[in-house]
C-alpha cells in the first residue's frame, strides 16, 4: 500500500524544489503537449536530456523515479504488445497466429517510451512540489477564470484537503487490515464474491473514521471563522523569479529543438 | 508456548527516502505465563515489534519464533499463529464494524470456522470476561456505546479468538482516569482466571509498574533494558536520560534516600512504601 511512490513529495531545498509552482505547471503542460506532438525517435533525444537533466537538478534519484513506474508496469506492457502484434506492416517474426512486424516493434518501442517519459515527468512535478504549494499554483492559474464562473480557491481547496488526507486514510486503511487480520481476516483469497465480502469490515470502518474527520476538519475551520476565498490573503505570495525565467527559455529551446529536429534529419 | 525474538531488525519502506529503521537487534524471549510490560516513547517501535509477535509484520532481517515455529519460513499458518497470539491494537474501537455487538465479537471465531454453538459461548464468555453484561449488549450497535464500552466490545472480540498470548497496544489511551483503572484492572483478572500471557504496551511507566512480571523497555527501535520493574528502577538514571519516568512513589524512596534516609527504593507501591518508610523508623528508633 506504502509502496506507491507516484505523487510523493520527496521535500527538499533544490532549484527545481525552489521554482514557483506556476512555472512548473506550466511546464509540465508544454512538455505533456510536446511529448504528444513529437512523432520520431530523434525527437525525443530532446525531453530525454531535459528529464535527465531536471532530475539531477532536483537531487532526487532517476533510478527512484523509474521505481514509481512499477505499479504501472501491466499498462506499459500491455501497450507494447498490443502495439506489437497489433500493427500491420513488414513481417519480421511470426508466432503462431500472430505477426511481429517492423512496423509494430517500431510503434511500441515508441509508445513505451512516451508513456514512461509522461510518467516520469509528471511525477517530477508532483515530487518537487509539496502538495499545498501545487494547489496554490493551480489557484493562481485559475484566478482568471473565476470571471466566468470557475471556482478557483474551492477547486483549490478541495484539492489542498484531498491531498492532504490520501496518507492519513492510508495509514488508515493499513492499520484497520491488520487490525482485522489480528482477527482471522483474510482479504487476499477466494473467489470475487467472497473477496468484496471481505471487504466489509475494512470499508465500514473506514468510512467511519474519514466522516469524523470530516467532521472534526469542518468544525475546525469554521471555528476559525472560514468562509471561502472572498478577500482571503496569502501568508506566502507566490513570486516569480530570474530561475522561473532560465526554466521557460530552457523550456522553450527545447520545444524549439524537439521540433526541428524532424526537419534537420 | 514461548516467543523468541532473535536479532530482530525492521525497516520500514527501505531503498526510498522515506526509509525509516524502526527495530535494530532486538533479542527479547516471553515465557509461558509471564506478564509484561512493554515501554517506551512514541516512535520507539513498540508497535512494530508486536506485530512481529503474530506474524502482521515480517522482519527485515532477524527471526521471530512462535512456538517453535519460524515466520520467515515458506508456508508457514499465519492464521494459526495470529489465533494463538491475540493482538488487541491501539483505539481498537475502530476496528468495530457490525450491526450488533455480538456480531462484532463472533467476527473472530468466526474466521477460525468453528461450530455455531461454540461461537455463541465464546461471545458470550468474552463478553463478560471485559465486564460487560452480555444479555444486556448483544444486540446493540456497537457505535451507540460509550468510547470505553466500544473498546471493552473490541478487546473482547480478541478474547473470543482464545489466545494464549493476548498482547495489547496502550489500551489506556484516551480514556478517562476511571475507565484506565478498569481496564487495567480486567486485564489483570483476565490472566489470573485464563492463565494466558500477556504482553501490555504502555509509554506510561505509572500503569504498569505495579501490575506486571517484567517489563522491557525501547528506545529508538532498540530494546535498552529488560527485566522485574526493581531491576529496571535502579537505573532511574538511565531512564530519566531517555525521557521515561519511574513512578512517583520510587521517586520519593529515591529522594529520601538522597537525604541520608536509610530505606529501600525498590518499592512499587504507596502500600510498601509505608511498610518500608515505618521499619526505617523503626531502626532508627532502636538504634
Ligand atoms: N507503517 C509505517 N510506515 C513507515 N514508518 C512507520 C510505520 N509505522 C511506524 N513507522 C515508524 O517507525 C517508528 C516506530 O514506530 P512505532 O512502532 O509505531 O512506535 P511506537 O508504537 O513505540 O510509538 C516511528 O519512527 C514511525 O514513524
Ligand atoms: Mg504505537
Amino acid at each position: 500500500m506504502r509502496e506507491i511512490t507516484i505523487g510523493q513529495y520527496i521535500p527538499g531545498n533544490s532549484v527545481i524544489h525552489r521554482l514557483d509552482p506556476r512555472t512548473k505547471i506550466l511546464i509540465t503542460f508544454a512538455f505533456m503537449v510536446l511529448l504528444f506532438v513529437i512523432d520520431d525517435f530523434t525527437g525525443y533525444a530532446f525531453p530525454a536530456v531535459f528529464i535527465i537533466v531536471a532530475s539531477l537538478l532536483s537531487g532526487i534519484s532517476l533510478k527512484y523515479m523509474i521505481r514509481g513506474l512499477r505499479p504501472l508496469v501491466v499498462i506499459i506492457l500491455l501497450t507494447f504488445v498490443l502495439n506489437l502484434f497489433m500493427i500491420k506492416g513488414r513481417v519480421i517474426y511470426e508466432v503462431g497466429p500472430l505477426d511481429i512486424t517492423y512496423e509494430g516493434l517500431h510503434q511500441g518501442v515508441f509508445m513505451v517510451l512516451r508513456l514512461v517519459m509522461l510518467i516520469v515527468g509528471t511525477s517530477l512535478l508532483t515530487l518537487t512540489t509539496s502538495p499545498i504549494t501545487l494547489t496554490d499554483g493551480i489557484e493562481s492559474l485559475l484566478k482568471p477564470f473565476s470571471r466566468v464562473g470557475v471556482p478557483a480557491h474551492e477547486l483549490a481547496m478541495m484539492m489542498t484537503i484531498a491531498l492532504r488526507f490520501i496518507p492519513t486514510l492510508m495509514e488508515e486503511t493499513d492499520k484497520i487490515m491488520k487490525a482485522q487480520m489480528a482477527r482471522g481476516a483474510d482479504f487476499s483469497s477466494g473467489n470475487i464474491v467472497k473477496r468484496a465480502k471481505s471487504l466489509v469490515p475494512l470499508l465500514v470502518p473506514l468510512f467511519i473514521s474519514a466522516f469524523r474527520r470530516a467532521d472534526d476538519l469542518a468544525m475546525a475551520m469554521e471555528s476559525r471563522c472560514y468562509r471561502g476565498g472572498e478577500n482571503r490573503t496569502r501568508m506566502k505570495q507566490l513570486r516569480m523569479t530570474y530561475a522561473d525565467l532560465v526554466a521557460f527559455i530552457a523550456t522553450g529551446l527545447l520545444a524549439a529543438g524537439s521540433l526541428a529536429s524532424r526537419f534537420i534529419w | 508456548m514461548p516467543i523468541v525474538v532473535k536479532n530482530l531488525t525492521h525497516i520500514y519502506m527501505p531503498g526510498t527516502p522515506f526509509q525509516s529503521v524502526a527495530l535494530q537487534d532486538v533479542n527479547w524471549t516471553i515465557e509461558d505465563g509471564e506478564f509484561w510490560g512493554l515501554i517506551g516513547h512514541t516512535g520507539s517501535g513498540k508497535s512494530t515489534l508486536i506485530q512481529h509477535l503474530n506474524g502482521l509484520l515480517k522482519p527485515t532481517s532477524g527471526e521471530v519464533i512462535i512456538d517453535g515455529v519460524n515466520i520467515n519460513e515458506r508456508g508457514v499458518n499465519l492464521r494459526e499463529i495470529r489465533q494463538k497470539v491475540g493482538l488487541v491494537f491501539q483505539y481498537p474501537e475502530h476496528q468495530l464494524f457490525e450491526e450488533t455487538v455480538e456480531k462484532d465479537v463472533a467476527f473472530g471465531p468466526k474466521n477460525m470456522d468453528l461450530p455455531e454453538e461454540e461461537i455463541g459461548r465464546r461471545v458470550r464468555e468474552a463478553l463478560e470476561l471485559v465486564g460487560l453484561n452480555y444479555s444486556e449488549i448483544k444486540d446493540r450497535s456497537p457505535f451507540e456505546l460509550s468510547g470505553g464500552q466500544m473498546r471493552r466490545v473490541a478487546i473482547a472480540g480478541v478474547l473470543a479468538m482464545k489466545p494464549k498470548v493476548l498482547i495489547l497496544d496502550e489500551p489506556t489511551v484516551g480514556l478517562d482516569p476511571r475507565g484506565r483503572d478498569e481496564i487495567l484492572r480486567e486485564i489483570v483478572r483476565l490472566r489470573e482466571r485464563q492463565n494466558i500471557t500477556v504482553i501490555l504496551v504502555s509509554h506510561s511507566m505509572e500503569d504498569i509498574a505495579k501490575l506486571v512480571d517484567k517489563i522491557a523497555v525501547m528506545h529508538r527501535g532498540r530494546m535498552v533494558d529488560s527485566g522485574t520493574p526493581r531491576e529496571i528502577f535502579r537505573n532511574y538514571e538511565g531512564l530519566s536520560s531517555i525521557g521515561l519516568d519511574i513512578p512517583q512513589i520510587t521517586h520519593l524512596m529515591l529522594r529520601l534516600k538522597h537525604q541520608g534516609k536509610d530505606v529501600s527504593t525498590e518499592v512499587l507501591t504507596v502500600e510498601e512504601a509505608e511498610a518500608e518508610i515505618l521499619r526505617a523508623a523503626r531502626r532508627k528508633g532502636r538504634a
